[in-house]
């Protein structure tokens, strides 16, 4: 099998005993970028030369007899959301093109420490603003299992450079099902840690409260070996806990869920969802039953308020975080001749600079947070966010985890919901609840649908710092799902 | 400047009755910034003490300063406020250049501290001003406007930004409106600020220095007419920066608002600027049309939730209030009421104390600090404790003359002396040559001389016209250059003279 269908515990066991250099590795997948990235448009900046460098940097440690750790010499895709001191960092948008950050994120950072070897930076919707990539300021990124269909969004560059083969691992965010919607409709695995368990120092922020850094990889094993390498508390970041990280790779191995209590959330198992995605999730259901687990449904009656609860939070918390995009000390500067004032400027540079739908959340959260509308919109939706947090506190007195859909369809068409928001923020109804809560939450590939041949995915829920059960259950179901499928989802996947 | 009609204080203040409101910000003098590890020192090169996260790059976070907090609530209890439980930071949302993310972080609804006061002096009289909140923030960075006349934004050709004062942590206290201040609004709103300067000095939380904008003060002006309890409307005069100028800046805010109202016209809710130069204020942003800050919680930060044992010790660790502080040395110096004020007007205190600390007798330290010293601070249009000379040194001054080494002419010529940078007082002494002539026998020839000199002032000494010898003692002097002991001049002339007292 050649280079870039391993996976990274594969390649790390291969480069640790010797049997291939990092140079190697990470050459193999700079060509399969070189290969398919015209097609797929996953990057928006590939650092050849420097993972190249990375790499004969492990190889070189490993030579001298230096212990690496389990990631050592495997490759990664860091979505350009993160900042990096020796790559550009755009967030998508025109607003920072060029933009050279002197510092490294807190992930970046702990990334390099992993011997981690970064191929490149991923696209994304603007922001990380959108469920399709379609929002980013340099073009649409594209599903590998159908080039005419996004890849989900955010971190839709992420999702299609793992399920393309470009890079074994990935980094994406989650604040509104950013990295789970993606890998549910890319046939991949992809793991919101709970809120604080990942660092957001050095992530450019979208919304504070919800932003969530966590892993791709196409495996549960994989995800739960990148989590724990770029997890953990950060004293840079005042929300990060301060608490060990749960034994996420223990729990990716053990792999047993008998007797497991598994909730299925009944306002998420409706019509109006794709009928190959409620196929699939009811089988999954009865697989987890037949592997001894208990499955109860429970209703969480608040969630059905979640997603306008999410779209006064997230939108007023970027209107104030995105305000530093001024024009007066990095990126963009429009208009500045010489006459015009800074106010102008400032103006001038956000009018070119952002795009319609940052535009969009910057002004719907102006609006909510402005005097008079406070307590009807954000105080309201923050009452929202409390009944949330506890709808989730009770559901998991009766069980251990709550599984749904990812998403209620499969990926959709490039176009398709361009001009229709409402029907784009649909795509993150099932994943916005654990974002409010700050709960831990995964998306693991459960089969194809049957109309359209396209991945679909389970997520499945876990309580706040119990991070592990959301592998357990998740490698459980992998093993299963796979000896079902003669092989992994991925492998049905059409050759690019 | 337009030209305004001001109306004599003394008619505004039979008509209508001012009420007072103050906003004082402080920066704190912690070693680092309110959110960063930078530097939070005072005049460094531009734009050197500064980091991702007070430049506010993409992606940096704040990390919110213990020391800083932690000086904030010793304010609060200083200041007999109430200390909360659980609080937060909250975002205040506007656009400014010198404000890199455009939003300042500050406490809104949620302050750390609430509900205090503080006791001022004025004229003998106890004043209570009611403190509403004191809160924690960070200061902006400072815009130099470039090109205009004015050095304000209007008309200049360009700005430029320094942001090392950027995230410094300010703490801002706002007193309750200030009523029944009568015709002393405007010493009560000097001793207000004088009085947190000094709590401020005392909990060695910040600097305070005024000049550098380490105390910022802004003044709230309004009037009602005498015989009405409805307040006035009212303007907000900003960074009033020094304790004469809030007095002014009150006592011209009265006049121009006495004049407008009595005229039939409105005030107009605005803030002003205060000038140092004339002592008037002008307009500035008009408030009708109010800024929305779009006020909600911090979300990069987590609740402040002071521990309330820790509150208590930080309680029980407060120093000595200057309240009480001066109290206490009123009373171990024997100094009167009026001394003690004048000294305190004077901001004499701390250098009376110093001095006495250095062994001087209190009576001679305050006389030299109040006397000599605050002439020629006066005259160097200067503080007292920016003069050219130390506590030690006036003590070292004043032992000369408990020797007898010097007298009170020569030591004002000390003074000069060290203050002209000659070196300490025993230097000044050297190189001026001036000790008292203590030589018996070179006395003795200058005396003898004198009396040939002044024959007829001998005799009517002679005679029994001893009030005549002051002639004889003040040839003495001038003869001496001012070095002689003019006591014992006056006995050996006496003894010469064959007169006995
Ligand atoms: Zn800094």
């Amino acid at each position: 099998m050649s280079l870039i269908r391993k996976s990274a515990a594969e390649l790390g066991a291969l480069l640790g005993a010797g049997e291939v250099s990092a140079v190697e590795v990470a050459q193999a997948h700079l060509d399969r970028v070189a290969e398919i990235d015209g097609k797929v448009h996953a990057f928006l900046h590939v650092a050849a030369e420097s993972a190249l460098a990375q790499a004969r940097a492990i190889d070189e440690r490993r030579a001298k007899g230096e212990r690496l750790g389990p990631l050592a010499g495997v490759p990664i895709a860091h979505k350009d959301v993160f900042t990096t001191s020796d790559m550009p960092t755009t967030a998508g948008s025109k607003i920072l093109q060029g933009w050279r950050p002197p510092y490294d994120a807190t992930v970046t950072r702990r990334l390099r420490e992993a011997g981690l070897v970064i191929l490149g930076k991923t696209n994304l919707d603007e922001f990380a603003m959108g469920s399709s990539t379609e929002n980013s300021a340099f073009g649409p990124t594209r599903n590998p299992w159908d080039l005419t269909r996004v890849p989900g969004g955010s971190s839709g560059g992420s999702s299609a450079a793992v399920a393309a083969y470009a890079a074994p691992l990935s980094t994406g965010t989650d604040t509104g099902g950013s990295i789970r919607q993606p890998a549910a409709v890319t046939g991949i695995v992809g793991m919101k840690p709970t809120y604080g368990g990942s660092s957001r120092y050095g992530l450019i922020a979208f919304a504070s409260s919800l932003d969530t850094p966590g892993p791709f990889a196409r495996n549960v094993l994989d995800a739960a070996l990148l989590h724990e390498a770029f997890s953990g508390h950060d004293p840079m970041d005042s929300t990060s806990i301060d608490a060990p990280v749960p034994g996420v790779v223990e729990a990716a191995k053990r792999a047993d869920i008998a007797g497991l209590r598994v909730g299925v959330v009944r306002e998420f198992d409706s019509e109006g969802f794709q009928a190959g995605v409620v196929a699939r999730f009811h089988e999954t259901v009865e697989l987890l039953e037949s592997l001894g687990a208990k499955v109860v449904e429970l209703s969480c009656p608040s969630f059905t308020t979640a997603l306008p609860a999410y779209y006064l939070i997230a939108p007023s918390e970027c209107s104030s975080n995105l305000a530093r995009f001024d024009a007066m000390r990095y990126g963009l500067r429009v208009g500045d001749d010489g006459e015009r004032s800074a106010e102008e400027v400032m103006a001038m540079t956000r009018a070119a600079g952002f795009g319609p739908e940052v535009k969009r959340r910057i002004m719907l959260g102006t609006y909510a947070l402005s005097s008079g509308y406070y307590d009807a919109y954000y105080g309201q939706a923050q009452k929202v966010r409390t009944l949330i947090a506890r709808d989730f506190e009770a559901a998991f007195h009766q069980v251990d985890v709550l599984i749904s859909p990812t998403t209620p369809t499969t990926a959709f068409p490039i176009g398709e919901r361009v001009d229709d928001p409402m029907a784009m923020y649909l795509a993150d109804l099932c994943t916005i609840p654990a974002n409010l809560a700050g709960n831990a939450a995964i998306s693991i590939p459960c089969g194809l649908a049957d109309e359209d041949g396209l991945p679909v995915g389970l997520q499945i829920m876990a309580p706040v710092l119990g991070d592990d059960r959301c592998y357990r259950v998740g490698a459980a179901l992998e093993t299963a799902l796979e000896s079902r499928w003669g092989g992994p989802l991925l492998s049905k996947a059409p050759a690019l | 400047m337009s030209t305004e009609t001001l109306m004599a204080y003394d008619e505004a203040l039979e008509r209508f009755e001012p009420v007072l409101g103050m906003e004082v910000h402080v920066e704190l003098g912690t070693a680092s910034k309110m959110f960063c590890g930078c530097r939070a020192e005072f005049g460094g090169a531009p734009n050197t003490q500064v980091c991702p996260v007070c430049l506010a790059l993409p992606g940096s976070l704040p990390v919110a300063n213990e020391k800083a907090i932690e000086s904030t609530i010793r304010i609060g209890l200083a200041l007999n406020c109430s200390i909360a439980s659980w609080c937060r930071f909250a975002r205040k949302n506007y656009f400014y250049p010198d404000m890199p993310k455009n939003y300042q972080i500050s406490q809104y609804d949620e302050p750390l501290c609430t509900d205090g006061y503080l006791d001022v002096e004025v004229d003998g009289r106890i004043v209570r001003v009611e403190i509403e909140r004191v809160h924690l923030e960070e200061d902006t960075g400072k815009s130099t406007h470039v090109g205009g006349a004015t050095g304000r934004i209007q008309g200049a050709d360009h700005s430029i930004v320094d942001y090392n004062r950027a995230g410094i942590p300010l703490v801002e206290i706002v007193t309750r409106p200030i009523e029944g201040t009568d015709r002393l609004a405007p010493e009560i709103a000097r001793a207000y600020v004088a009085e947190l300067r000094e709590l401020m000095r005392a909990l060695g939380v910040s600097d305070v220095r005024m000049e550098e904008g380490s105390l910022r003060c802004d003044v709230n002006v309004s009037l009602m007419p005498r015989g009405t309890s409805t307040w006035g409307t009212r303007t907000e005069t900003k960074n009033v920066n020094s304790l004469r100028s809030v007095e002014r800046a009150v006592r011209h805010e009265i006049e121009r608002q006495g004049a407008i109202l009595a005229d039939g016209g409105r005030i107009i809710q605005e803030t002003r600027h205060f000038h140092e130069d004339t002592g008037a204020t002008t307009a500035g942003r008009s408030k009708e049309e109010a800024q929305d800050y779009r006020y909600f919680p911090e979300p990069d930060l987590v609740p402040i939730a002071p521990d309330p044992e820790w509150v208590e010790s930080l309680r029980s660790g407060l120093p000595e209030l200057p309240r009480v502080r001066r109290g206490r040395l009123q009373e171990e110096w024997g100094a009167s009421d009026l001394d003690m004020r004048s000294m305190h007007n004077a901001d004499a205190i701390d250098l009376v104390e110093a001095t006495v600390a250095a062994g001087a007798a209190p009576a001679d330290a305050r006389k030299w600090w109040m006397g000599e010293l605050a002439r020629r601070a006066n005259e160097a249009g200067s503080a007292l404790v920016e003069l050219a000379i130390t506590p030690v040194q006036v003590a070292r001054v004043c032992a000369m003359v408990a020797e007898g080494a010097v007298n009170d002419k020569l030591a004002r010529q000390v003074l000069e002396g060290v203050l002209a940078g000659e070196g300490g007082p025993d230097e000044v002494v050297e190189r001026r040559g001036l000790r008292v002539v203590s030589d018996e026998g070179e006395l003795s020839a200058i005396i003898d001389q004198v009396i040939a000199d002044n024959a007829a002032a001998a005799d009517k000494v002679r005679g029994g016209k001893v009030a005549a010898v002051g002639a004889l003692v003040g040839g003495v002097m001038k003869a001496s250059r001012g070095k002689a002991d003019a006591g014992r001049a006056r006995e050996l002339i006496l003894a010469k003279l064959g007169v006995s007292e």
